[in-house]
């Protein structure tokens, strides 16, 4: 499935802006302005898009798979939760702080996901957040273990914002958030560190032939996911003004994947359609059956990975390719055969 | 001291018996399939419902659980699984546990939340001492049906002509067909025998580990260690791994118990960082 790419399509930098991108900020404006009775949902919304942007920086861009990226969600969560318990309760310099910490926290990890098969992998990340959401149910002196961290206080936002009850300050201060990590991530994966991570993807054995240092890029791209991952933690810690070990549940990491999977892995809006499809489709079915929704969830899934790979991502861009293909339709038709 | 190693024995023999079909398909078929704990839901409900509403005996109602997930596995080997034999491990999880929600919503749907109730047959009520040490007569029978079980299954992998075929599809599933073997009926096979193994062996531990809608999740985890600590070379090495992880973590809630789970979780990073392929693992 080698495409030529044209001329323009090399010559242009790979993170040019394009207009679905304007399209798709612009309808998150409207709704925000639309539904403000609903401004806590487009928060969590959003906060749930930026993590799963940040399993898709190493799931799709970098192919290592986890089934615990929960890990560093809640380890950002709890650990701007103590923050702001403890007297730092200025928020953006909380985040950032805790951005570096969850970050440092993904450095020493990585290590442990060099090695070994993707099933090796999968159980490794998987006990590294079950040992988490213990030790956090546990230790009750520092988290408050199963009732959750209360004594919260965020100040407001520059000093400016306060965080209000409906969740309106919380969801502009989410969307301005993950609009600057995700340009700073579009950036990252266009550069010539990202086109070595898909490198690596695609086959590793070769990029460390031609001296690629596969493991220091892994490493790398493994840190800045976990500092993203605990930004959305602490997003969600600093919105709701609460913490509960719940936020390291294996539940959490399967959402994430599944955010990834049926948005599209390696398209780093994926995660956020799938996060946007997920939440709403959430929404209607539990409103509609209440407690049963997860069956219609699991269904959905097994259809999902039965009938569409690549997810809607991959759809949408088999329609594009169709729709090119049918513009033009001599030429690559004569190449699939030659190919054949 | 020696109650709490019996436990321990009779929760890992358990486990090793819930988690030995899950060995071979993700260990040998490099399966992923986190279902492997609905399938054996199934069996535990099986026999929950039988008990409860029919009056069918303790003993009559394992081999009932054995054939319900038995084939329950067949049916879903055939018709879904074997499409997906050769997709990526991420498809296989996220394939997996889509149907763990729908089999879950499911039991919450016909049977409530609340964990379902068996009454054991009064002969297995008593308790019987050994070495000075007494173990409840549930517990040891639960101890001498798994031994039997997996002295059983040894037999049979390294025995018996289909013990054979088996390990040769998996090694060189290729090979292994152009010398005449069905390789996709080995597979049905080992697939159903391991699912109704799974069926059994929570049938045997509805009482010890209690039949609720949350089963799947909650045991999927300790499978898995087993058969990633255990390795893939035999069955030795998952069944060692199942007593390690039963005794562990018996003894961890009983000794240490502010600490729960965090023990078997961090034994399990541990071994896997030292030794990626499992403890009694081959190189892949």
């Amino acid at each position: 499935m080698t495409r030529t790419p044209s001329a323009p399509a090399t010559l242009l930098p790979g993170d040019r802006w394009r207009w679905p991108e304007t399209f798709a900020w612009l309808a998150v404006a409207a709704c925000y302005v639309a539904f403000p009775d609903r401004s806590g949902l487009i928060a969590e919304i959003l906060i749930l898009a930026l993590f799963a942007v940040s399993l898709d920086l190493i799931l799709g861009y970098a192919g290592i798979v986890s089934l615990g990226h929960a890990a560093f969600f809640g380890l950002g969560a709890y650990t701007a939760g103590l923050l702001a318990a403890h007297g730092w309760s200025e928020p953006v310099t909380g985040l950032l702080a805790t951005g570096l910490i969850v970050a440092f926290a993904g450095f020493v990890t990585s290590f442990l996901v060099l090695r070994g098969s993707d099933l090796t992998r999968l159980m490794v990340t998987l006990g590294i957040a079950m040992m988490l959401a213990e030790a956090a149910g546990k230790a009750a002196w520092l988290t408050g273990g199963t009732d959750g961290l209360m004594g919260i206080v965020v100040d407001p936002i520059l000093g400016v914002f306060e965080f209000d009850i409906f969740g309106r300050t919380a969801a502009a201060y989410a969307a301005i958030v993950l609009f600057v990590l995700l340009v700073a991530a579009r950036r990252l994966i266009a550069s010539p560190f990202g086109m070595t991570l898909r490198g690596i993807k695609s086959n590793r054995l070769r990029m460390t032939a031609i001296g690629a240092p596969v493991n220091r890029y892994l490493v790398a791209i493994y840190t800045v996911a976990a500092g993203y991952a605990g930004i959305a933690g602490a997003l969600l810690a600093q919105t709701t003004q609460f913490v509960s070990p719940e936020v390291l549940a294996f539940a959490r990491s399967a959402e994430a994947l599944l955010f990834v999977i049926i948005g599209g892995a390696g398209y780093l809006y994926g995660g956020i359609v799938g996060a946007v499809a997920f939440k709403l489709m959430q929404e209607w079915l539990s409103g509609l059956t209440a407690q049963y929704w997860q069956f219609w969830l699991g269904l959905g899934l097994v259809l999902l990975v039965l009938f569409v790979r690549g997810g809607l991502g991959g759809l949408a861009f088999a329609a594009m390719r169709r729709l090119k293909a049918a513009r033009r339709p001599a030429a690559p038709a004569a190449a699939e055969e030659r190919r054949a | 001291m020696l109650t709490v190693l019996l436990d321990g024995v009779a929760y890992g023999m358990l486990l090793f018996v819930l988690a030995c079909g899950l060995s071979v398909t993700l260990g040998l078929m490099n399966f992923v399939n986190l279902a492997h704990g609905a399938i054996a839901m199934i069996g535990g409900y099986v026999t929950v419902v039988a008990m409860n509403r029919f009056g069918v005996p303790f003993l009559a109602c394992l081999p009932l659980a054995f054939a319900a997930s038995a084939l329950v596995g067949l049916v879903l080997e055939r018709t879904l699984y074997r499409r997906l034999y050769d997709r990526p491990h991420l498809e296989q999880v996220l394939f997996s546990i889509g149907l763990v929600f729908m089999a879950m919503s499911a039991v919450d749907f016909f049977f409530g939340a609340s964990p379902q109730l068996i009454t054991l047959p009064e002969w297995m009520r008593g308790r019987v001492e050994i070495l000075g040490a007494g173990i409840g007569g549930y517990r040891l029978f639960v101890i001498l049906v798994c031994a039997v079980i997996a002295l059983g299954l040894q037999l049979v992998l390294a025995r018996t002509r289909f013990g054979s075929q088996l390990r040769a599809s998996v090694d060189d599933a290729r090979v292994a067909r152009g010398l005449g073997i069905r390789v996709g009926l080995v597979f049905a096979v080992t697939f159903a025998a391991g699912s109704g193994l799974a069926g059994l062996g929570a049938a045997i531990g509805a009482d010890m580990l209690g039949m609720e809608p949350f089963f799947p999740i909650k045991y999927m985890i300790y499978f898995l260690i087993v058969v990633t600590v255990g390795g893939t070379k035999d069955l030795a090495g998952p069944f060692f791994a199942s007593l390690l992880i039963g005794i562990g973590d018996v003894a961890g809630k009983y000794y240490v118990p502010e600490f729960g789970a965090f023990a078997i979780y961090t034994i399990m990073v541990a071994i896997l960082i030292v030794r990626p392929q499992g403890l009694f693992g081959r190189a892949a």
